[in-house]
């Protein structure tokens, strides 16, 4: 057993280890050893902990509880595919807002049976609870929705897989149980029976098919209103200055109730394109919430490493932001695309020009500089490998030189691409930021598009449109752009690209990586 | 450690946080979101406080929510530092 001294001095250690950790990946050279840190300094706080006088010494829930998680957590890290990195990214934010709930709930159980120990500030512990268990809450079922979007089971009108059914009634399911068991818990007082009727409404949306449905930004609203009047509700009663139930436990259960209808309101409407941003959101609430979980249990490491994750987070919620041109307040409560003018399609796409893999290989051939910009459909049509097949047998055969360019919100999450292209082997120092590929790009020959859309969208740089002032890849100044698509379709902004018929563009109709299959047998053949 | 004090870690942290997450590029943000996620798993150390009360000081029903709690912050901790690992060592230069 540790004296307090030696804990803190060790849960100190652990916030240095967190920090040099997260220094450690301001570079890919040192970025193993920086995750080695971080993690180490994980373990010293655990053990810590475990041998704080705090501790009970009461093993057995504590162990079953890490064996299930270690055994969980380690199965999804060795076996999720890097292709689904964004949906397990939502996860595991979900999970951190759970955790900060529940350890709420179990200190004011504690507090509201064995009355405040000598040491509890009780202003502090209540606000500190319900911000807790409010921003878990959002955090966790925000997650779930992130989740259920990019696994593409939730707000989908297509069929679905037997497992995505599954998981969608199991989570529903389990939504419904939860508010059951409250109202079944508190012999069905009025407070227990409205976060019932909550969770219910909860587990319902999560079956519409449409991402926007009526009454959708109303019930945002009124969730928003609920849950700062349950919060402070909460916050008095814990202080004592007035009593609003029988048992104050039922009211921060509707209170995670209510959250829980905010998290999945604010979650369910955002589209595809906008998920980079959602996601690096709810990063950041799963560090304030386990910040302040360090407020309810008076510990200093947890709100360090809290506040870290939650100022990672932010930035890269404005850098998403800053990408797409859009205001955190138009990603989360606007609606993209109602501003699109009637454009006649048929007269921006009158001089579109396709082309065919012989005819690809033949100008790569005579190029010197290729850029390859990959998007979203590059990772639905699993193309990464394929890509970087067709990269090195350009390098290999005729000497070119091949780059890519990554545009910040390219893709479903931060740094998607990064991942993908990295898994297939592909050099870091040849992904390029957009600044730097577009300050080269006159000497590129060949840019080639693949999966990509509104992110090299010239319509852009001009007034009046919906993506105005988003910064681009300015594909259209290389020599040659060829864009594989399966159609002319519009990408998530939902409005033409006239770079699909500027004079030095050319698109290939293809799904992307029988495109890349097709140049390199082309290749190969001349 | 009073309110206040408290609240002065808090801040003070979210400047750190800010300069040192700053300087990770792009390519990185990934493994960034997946590694800062492992380490808010931090919550582990209230999940463990919970579940690990001595009984006279607790209550079953605080236990059992501190073993669900320790469930999650577990699979954030370990499923979190695990793939991150598993991403970064794909990164290589030429």
């Amino acid at each position: 057993m540790l004296s307090h001294s030696v804990v803190n001095i060790a849960y100190v250690v652990a916030a240095v280890l967190f920090i040099l950790g997260l220094k450690g990946m301001a570079h890919p050279r040192t970025a193993v050893k920086g995750n080695l840190t971080g993690a180490v300094g994980m373990l010293i706080a655990v053990l810590a902990t475990v041998l704080s006088p705090e501790f009970g010494l009461d093993w057995i829930y504590v162990l079953i509880g890490i064996a299930i998680g270690t055994v969980i957590g380690a199965v999804f890290a060795v076996r999720i595919a890097m292709t689904s990195m964004p949906e397990l990214v939502a996860l595991f934010n979900g999970f951190g807002g759970a955790a900060s709930i529940v350890v709420a709930a179990a200190e004011l159980v504690k507090y509201f049976e064995h009355g405040a120990g000598a040491e509890v500030n009780i202003t502090q512990m209540s606000i500190a609870t319900v911000l807790a268990g409010l921003i878990g809450s959002v955090t966790f079922f925000g997650s779930y929705i992130a989740f259920g979007k990019l696994a593409e089971f939730l707000a989908v009108k297509w069929k679905l897989y037997p497992w995505q059914r599954l998981v969608k009634f199991l989570a529903a399911a389990v939504f419904v149980a939860f508010g059951a068991y409250i109202a079944w818990a508190y012999n069905f007082s009025v407070f227990s029976i409205l976060s019932l009727v909550f969770l219910v409404i909860t587990a319902l949306i999560t079956y519409a098919k449409k991402a926007v449905f009526p009454g959708m930004q109303a019930l945002k609203l009124l969730a928003a209103i609920a849950t700062v009047a349950v919060g402070v509700m909460m916050v008095m009663q814990t202080m004592g200055v007035m009593t609003f139930a029988a048992n104050p436990m039922d009211l921060f259960w509707l209170l995670v109730a209510i959250s829980a209808l905010l998290g999945v309101t604010l979650t369910f409407s955002i589209g595809g394109a906008d998920m980079p941003v959602v996601i690096a959101l709810l990063n950041s609430y799963s560090g304030i919430a386990a910040a302040m979980t360090g407020f309810v249990i008076n510990n200093t490491v947890l709100i360090i490493a809290g506040s870290l994750v939650g100022a990672s987070g932010i930035i890269l919620t404005n850098l998403m932001c800053i990408a797409m041109n859009r205001s955190l307040t138009n990603v989360l409560f606007g609606a993209m695309g109602s501003s699109v003018q009637d454009v006649d399609v048929d007269e921006v796409y009158k001089t579109v020009k396709s082309t065919s893999a012989d005819e690809i290989a033949m100008m790569l051939e005579m190029a010197q500089k290729v850029l390859i910009v990959p998007g979203y459909g590059m990772a639905v049509s699993q193309a990464q490998h394929t890509v970087r097949d067709l990269a090195n047998l350009l390098e290999s055969k005729w000497e070119i030189e091949v780059v890519y360019g990554v545009h910040p919100v390219a893709g479903r999450m931060p740094g998607h691409m990064n991942v993908l292209l990295a898994e297939a082997n592909v050099p870091y120092d040849k992904l390029l930021e957009m600044d730097t590929v577009n300050s080269m790009m006159d000497s590129i020959d060949v840019a080639i598009v693949i999966g990509a859309n509104d992110v090299v969208n010239p319509v852009a740089r001009t007034e009046g449109s919906p993506i105005s002032g988003m910064p681009i890849i300015d594909v259209d100044k290389a020599r040659t752009v060829i864009m594989i698509k399966r159609s002319l379709s519009p990408g998530f902004a939902g409005i033409p690209n006239p770079l699909f018929a500027a004079e030095n563009a050319l698109m290939f109709f293809n799904d992307g990586k029988k495109a890349f299959n097709e140049i390199i047998t082309a290749v190969k053949e001349s | 450690m009073d309110l206040v004090m408290l609240l002065t870690v808090f801040v003070l942290a979210i400047f750190v946080g800010f300069e040192v997450i700053t300087k990770v590029p792009p390519t990185l943000h990934t493994p960034l979101m997946s590694g800062s996620n492992a380490i808010s798993g931090i919550t582990i150390v209230g999940a463990l406080l919970a579940a690990g009360a001595a009984a006279e000081h607790s209550t079953h029903l605080a236990k059992t929510f501190g073993m669900v709690a320790l469930v999650f912050a577990t699979i954030n901790v370990v499923g979190g530092f695990l793939v991150t690992h598993r991403m970064l060592k794909m990164f290589k230069k030429k």
